[in-house]
């Protein structure tokens, strides 16, 4: 007989409602889709994403693989990590770098937006069509961006990987359709009713192990357009009168080191970062370069593909 | 702990429904510092002029901007001490009111708009015929611009008697009428001076305080599967959302659609094991024994659930195609998906009115009742009681658009009854005339055997007086087919024979529901130069049944 934990008679927390959607929608793309895939960032979203896919198929592992897209310029820790999570949880972690743009030594330094077009964008392409992936879970949130804020939890994506948002499909009730033609493809976003409070909320709830690296510690910083940039390898190329200087810093969002901008914090517990996170006065995205270019900028890019 | 608050607004451009959202999170200081910045910004490239446009922090997409309209639903968050919120800023115009479905349909409450110095329009009409149908139960209407009627109370209650006439028909559980102006912030956050004789909260307070969630735990236990979860040999498990009710272990529950009872041995709710669960979480759920359950299969406790192969419906049609009678369709219910064919537009419903229009096809945006078989049956509720299984989406089977949406009105003729015609001429009549009362006799075993011994078996009963009829089963008819015919002869007053061949439990299961208190099964599997040594036999418990039952003979 299995041991049974006693019951709390807890009344349903927004949290709960949340995981229970997210949980739902994992479940219908792994009983209706052909080939999924769930992509891995490594970032707090994506922990969160694998944490909801290990808890919707339990006592069974996650049906599907996992995918990072390695532009090769992420931080150390991250990748450190992923390959330590996957071995913990016994998923099949798939990692795919556009090779091209690596013997082209594309880098975030000398091609500024045609870096992030090679080696994110036509990168994550590459390893969709590699394996053939006919739906992919992504950790993307509404909150994040405003054109974000209007595309739908089953996003249709055409041959190109290219979306639409003037034909969206619509999206009634629970009722998801996720049918497609040879050739498409779905982005799924099982999170897209998070705000950026909720989850941190549920990783401390739920206990859920994230990078370092969001926790404020001594770290090699230049500054950088009024941004902290940490200095993570000896690739780190510096400008005119930078200099390398050890600040007490976190950060907000992973991604790749020279284009990740910290902030100044003593939050080196959740506790903190969440009590941080509240009194917030910078949304989410502020400190990832590529937003701030013009308004609409991430509606363009993903009409082109980015995810 | 907080709750969650899933709202939609409705109205028009001008009726300032952007502005109302985005003016009660500026003053609730709900806004990020850069997010504000940005609104400043953006506002003096617009036209108010450097004064704040609080509609832009809705608007999102590039399109919208450039036309100044909404064309999409927008989802903004926002958490006051109280509650947690999600409002879906939601088109007006008619052309989009696929898109104002698809807020609505996500929806627990609806705060509509109208322009007090307008009154209820057309579109007011629309938006809460939208909101009824998708199952939208509570309202606020926001007469919005009352500084532009000096805050005239004559006004707002003409336009709040207005409004109550247009609902009466529909069966919302609360209706709030609160006078605002979205511009100038009154009764936003807090009680506007301007309105002393209006007695109830602010838009916001009231947000945060409305009950919405009609215990969904207090009714009768609901779960439809999801998928079957197999990780190795020794564990099934059955994964799915309870919608509805709650379960614990040691229950009994039934399954749907091949009827079998078994009792749950072990509740996992998420990944943790649990004595009992409740609507809303996501569960996977062990019983006690093998059963006949696949994804679209649904656990129910006490079946009130209805099954039926073609239903009559109420749809919103989306697609940009025509609708014409005959058009085959997907139909996914709950978590089924099904082939399915719209055999009959009944009449329109004029979306504005809700008048009775007849129509021979629909266009996008158009309402209408329909009716849809399926290739086969499906369980379903009355999207009142369970919306999960209520509802229903329809996808082009080339496309693969989403065409429509709609709710189950009622079932059409059950599968059970097929080439029947309801006349006065009742079985009973019928068995009467004959002097019998109906059975079916259902043989499981090989087919062979059954047949040869249906043969003897019948030869008996005709010499004894009776009226029979033999179903041929060479071609291997599935079990609803041969239970369809056999229900068939029994209304005709005869006693059926159906070699059906080999049968498990939920074959037999549907047997018997489809053919009810006339159903007799006897395994009769057995060696072939014993065939009318096992005639004689079966013939004697035929005759017992018969007796037992009081029929005459």
């Amino acid at each position: 007989m299995e041991k049974l934990t006693l019951d709390s008679i807890d009344a349903t927390t927004h949290l709960d409602q949340l995981e229970a959607e997210a949980i739902y929608i994992i479940r219908e793309v792994a009983a209706e889709c052909e080939n999924p895939v769930m992509l891995y960032s490594i970032g707090k979203d994506s922990s969160v994403m694998l944490h909801l896919a290990l808890k919707a198929f339990y006592p069974e592992k996650p049906p599907f693989p996992f995918l990072h897209i390695d532009t090769t310029w992420k931080f150390k820790e991250m990748i450190e990590f992923r390959d330590r999570k996957a071995k913990e949880f016994g998923i099949k972690m798939l990692v795919h770098s556009n090779q091209e743009g690596i013997e082209q030594g594309i880098n975030p330094f000398d091609h500024g937006s045609a870096y992030t077009d090679i080696m994110k964008t036509q990168a994550l392409k590459q390893g969709l069509d590699k394996y053939g992936f006919t739906a992919a879970f992504g950790g993307g949130r509404r909150d994040e961006e405003k054109s974000r804020a209007k595309e739908r939890i089953f996003s249709f994506r055409n041959k190109n990987h290219a979306w639409d948002p003037k034909n969206q499909r619509p999206e009634m009730w629970k009722l998801f359709n996720t049918r497609i033609n040879k050739g498409e493809s779905i982005r799924v976003f099982p999170i897209s009713n998070w705000t950026e409070k909720d989850i941190w909320q549920y990783i401390r709830r739920e206990n859920i192990d994230i990078v370092p690296l969001y926790f404020a510690k001594e770290r090699p910083v230049v500054n950088r357009d009024g941004q902290m940039i940490m200095v993570d390898d000896e690739r780190m190329k510096l400008q005119p009168g930078e200099k390398i200087e050890t600040a007490k810093m976190r950060f907000r969002t992973l991604g790749c080191y020279p284009l990740t901008g910290g902030a100044p914090s003593e939050a080196d517990t959740l506790d903190a970062i969440i009590e941080e996170t509240l009194g917030a006065v910078s949304s989410e995205r502020t400190t990832r370069v590529i937003d701030q270019e013009e308004a609409g900028s991430m509606e363009r890019r993903k009409r082109e593909g980015y995810f | 702990m907080k709750s969650l608050l899933k709202f939609i607004t409705c109205g028009s451009v001008d009726d300032g429904k952007s502005t109302l959202i985005g003016h009660m999170l500026y003053e609730a200081k709900l806004l990020f510092a850069d997010q504000e910045r940005a609104l400043e910004l953006d506002s003096r490239l617009g036209s108010r002029g450097g004064k704040i446009d609080y509609s832009l922090l809705l608007d999102g997409l590039l399109a919208e901007r450039e036309q100044g309209i909404t064309i999409d639903v927008a989802y903004r968050y926002f958490t006051t001490d109280h509650r947690s919120f999600i409002v879906a800023d939601t088109p007006g115009h008619e052309e989009y009111t696929r898109n104002m479905a698809v807020g609505a349909s996500f929806a627990d409450l609806a705060v509509i708009l109208v322009d007090a110095t307008k009154g209820i329009i057309t579109q007011t009409k629309r938006h809460t015929r939208i909101c009824a149908l998708m199952g939208i139960k509570h309202l606020v209407l926001a007469v919005n611009k009352m500084d532009l009627v000096d805050f005239d109370t004559d006004k707002f209650d003409a336009i709040k008697e207005e409004f109550s006439r247009i609902t009466t028909e529909f069966q919302f559980e609360s209706i709030q009428v609160i006078p605002v102006s979205a511009t100038e912030g009154d009764n936003i956050t807090t009680k506007s001076p301007n309105t002393p004789w209006y007695q109830g909260l602010a838009l916001l307070p009231y947000l945060e305080s409305v009950e919405v969630h009609a215990s969904d735990d207090a009714k009768p236990f609901m779960m439809p599967i999801q998928r079957v979860c197999r990780p190795d040999h020794t564990f099934r498990g059955f994964q799915g959302q309870i919608e509805a009710g709650s379960i614990a272990v040691g229950d009994e529950l039934i399954t749907l659609p091949s009827h079998e009872k078994a009792k749950v041995k072990r509740i996992l709710v998420t990944d943790q094991d649990r004595n009992s669960a409740h609507a809303g979480q996501p569960v996977t759920i062990q019983l006690d024994r093998e059963v006949d359950v696949s994804r679209g299969c649904v656990f129910t406790k006490d079946n009130q659930l209805q099954e039926a192969d073609s239903f009559s419906s109420t749809i919103l049609w989306m697609d940009d195609s025509v609708l014409t009678p005959g058009k085959d369709v997907l139909v996914k219910v709950g978590t089924k998906v099904l082939p399915g064919t719209v055999t009959a537009i009944k009449h329109k419903i004029d979306i504005n009115t809700g008048n009775t229009v007849t129509a021979d096809q629909l266009v996008k945006n158009e309402l209408a009742v329909c009716e849809i078989s399926l290739s086969d049956g499906i369980v379903f509720d009355s999207f009142e009681k369970n919306k999960s299984i209520g509802g229903f989406i329809l996808i082009d089977r080339v496309t693969n658009m989403t065409s429509a949406c709609g709710v189950i009105d009622e079932a059409l003729q059950s599968s059970d009854n097929s080439g029947r015609m309801d006349t006065e001429i009742t079985r009973d009549v019928r068995a009467q005339q004959k002097g019998q009362q109906p059975l079916t006799i259902w043989l499981s075993g090989s087919v062979a055997d059954n047949t040869a011994i249906a043969k003897a078996v019948e030869r008996r009963l005709v010499a004894r007086g009776y009226h029979t009829m033999l179903i041929d089963n060479s071609a291997g008819e599935s079990v609803r087919q041969l239970a369809a015919y056999a229900a068939l002869l029994n209304d005709a007053g005869l006693l059926a024979l159906v070699p059906a061949g080999s049968a498990n439990e939920s074959d037999l299961a549907i047997a018997k529901e489809m053919i009810g208190q006339a159903f007799l099964p006897i395994e009769a599997a057995i060696n072939s130069n014993l065939i009318e040594e096992a005639a004689k036999d079966i013939v004697k418990r035929v005759v017992k049944a018969l007796i037992q039952d009081s029929y005459t003979i």
